[in-house]
């Protein structure tokens, strides 16, 4: 409390004290995160996989950057072992989809139209198409973007960001946002470094660093087979934590996004 | 751009109030945003008009306040200010840091216009 006049002002409450508005006006204090609706929905969808003990993976990237052959690889060396299913998000076309059900696992695929990510509701909408009963992994693949994704919970448990090496080094310094909030990161296509000269794993990696991420950096490539084994194991050993976790009843939302934003409004 | 899907989400929001407090108008809504949770302010600013025409917070000033990015150091505890892209501690360059300002997206306050109770 302050010593002068008694008010309870701090430097950290300050922004949220009164000021003179428009007569007749009411303040109404909210400290609610803008996506709120959107994180409620979140939190149902969740919920949700939860109750199917699946574990929800949320694949972003640029476009072009491998998701989807990436999933064709990993559905190829999961087949026997555990039940796959796969969500879509594209602006147009069911391509995507149909490669996945090439694969002999069920895909839907959510046409986004203008829509530039995806958002829990799109993905609520798409599970009311799908039978989830035995699922182990359900992938989101969202709209290849690394900018508006990264705000949007899905219900996911993990997000991971891919990175191709045809891309360029510094992605993570020009997308904060995205690569801050991966859970992994994956740097595909590393078949190609050969004939690459201007890619330097290691450069993305202190990049990544830089955003205070401590994630795995897994270097593959899905069409030559390469590092896939290290990913595969990741993988696995997420979806025991996942039902180790359930098992006490426990859950997990992914690393950062909007964990940090709920953090704020409950401390603000 | 996915300042449209905000700005209509914050409409959505201040409506819901509005409603809950029996308001017929909305002045003002602050909004507080930091630059690591992927919006552009401006983008907002000229999507909000867009979302809020014929809704109670059409005639509403969007007051957006910037948040510095903070971080504090896990290993040396010292906090500071950060670029967006390089949240290392400022002062022993670990980079195992906690953003304690910068990523949030909030709604803080609305003044909204409650006519008072008639008597009778």
């Amino acid at each position: 409390m302050c010593d002068t006049c008694g008010c309870n002002l701090t430097p950290g409450n300050a922004k949220l004290a009164y000021q003179p508005v428009a007569p007749g006006a009411t303040t109404v204090s909210v400290l609610q995160g803008l996506l709120k609706k959107n994180d409620d929905q979140a939190a149902h969808n969740r919920a949700h996989f939860d109750r199917r003990s699946l574990l929800a993976i949320n694949l972003m990237s640029s476009p072009g950057s491998g998701k989807t052959a990436l999933l064709e690889a990993t559905i190829a060396a999961l087949k026997g072992q555990f039940k796959i299913a796969v969500i879509e998000g594209d602006l147009e076309t069911e391509n995507d989809a149909e490669r996945i059900r090439a694969q002999g696992v069920a895909a839907h695929q959510i046409v986004t139209g203008a829509a530039c990510h995806l958002d829990a509701h799109m993905v609520h909408d798409a599970l009311h198409h799908m039978d989830l009963a035995g699922i182990d992994l359900l992938f989101i693949e969202n709209v290849g973007n690394l900018v508006c994704p990264a705000s949007f919970d899905l219900g996911q448990h993990l997000n991971i960001v891919l990175l191709s090496v045809t891309e360029g080094d510094d992605k993570p310094a020009k997308y904060p946002v995205m690569f801050r909030g991966a859970d992994a990161v994956l740097l595909t296509k590393t078949d190609l470094l050969a004939v690459l000269d201007d890619f330097d794993p290691n450069k993305a990696e202190r990049h990544i660093r830089n955003l205070a991420n401590p994630a795995p950096i897994l270097r593959l490539s899905a069409r030559k087979g390469e590092g896939m084994t290290a990913w595969l194991a990741w993988l696995q050993g997420q979806l025991g934590e996942q039902r180790r976790r359930l098992k006490v009843g426990q859950t997990q939302r992914p690393s950062i996004q909007p964990e940090g934003a709920r953090l704020h409004s409950e401390t603000a | 751009m996915h300042e449209l899907s905000l700005a209509q989400a914050l409409v959505e929001q201040v409506e819901d109030l509005a409603n809950r407090h029996g308001a017929t108008g909305v002045y003002l809504v602050r909004v507080r945003i930091g630059p690591l949770a992927g919006v552009v302010a401006e983008l907002l600013a000229t999507a909000f008009p867009l979302a809020a025409a014929g809704t109670r917070a059409e005639q509403a000033r969007l007051d957006l306040i910037m948040a510095p990015v903070r971080v504090r150091c896990q290993t040396c505890g010292a906090e500071g200010e950060a670029m967006p892209n390089n949240l290392v501690c400022g002062v022993c360059g670990d980079w195992h840091t906690d953003v304690v300002s910068g990523d949030e997206m909030i709604l803080e306050t609305v003044e909204l216009d409650i006519p008072e109770p008639i008597r009778n």
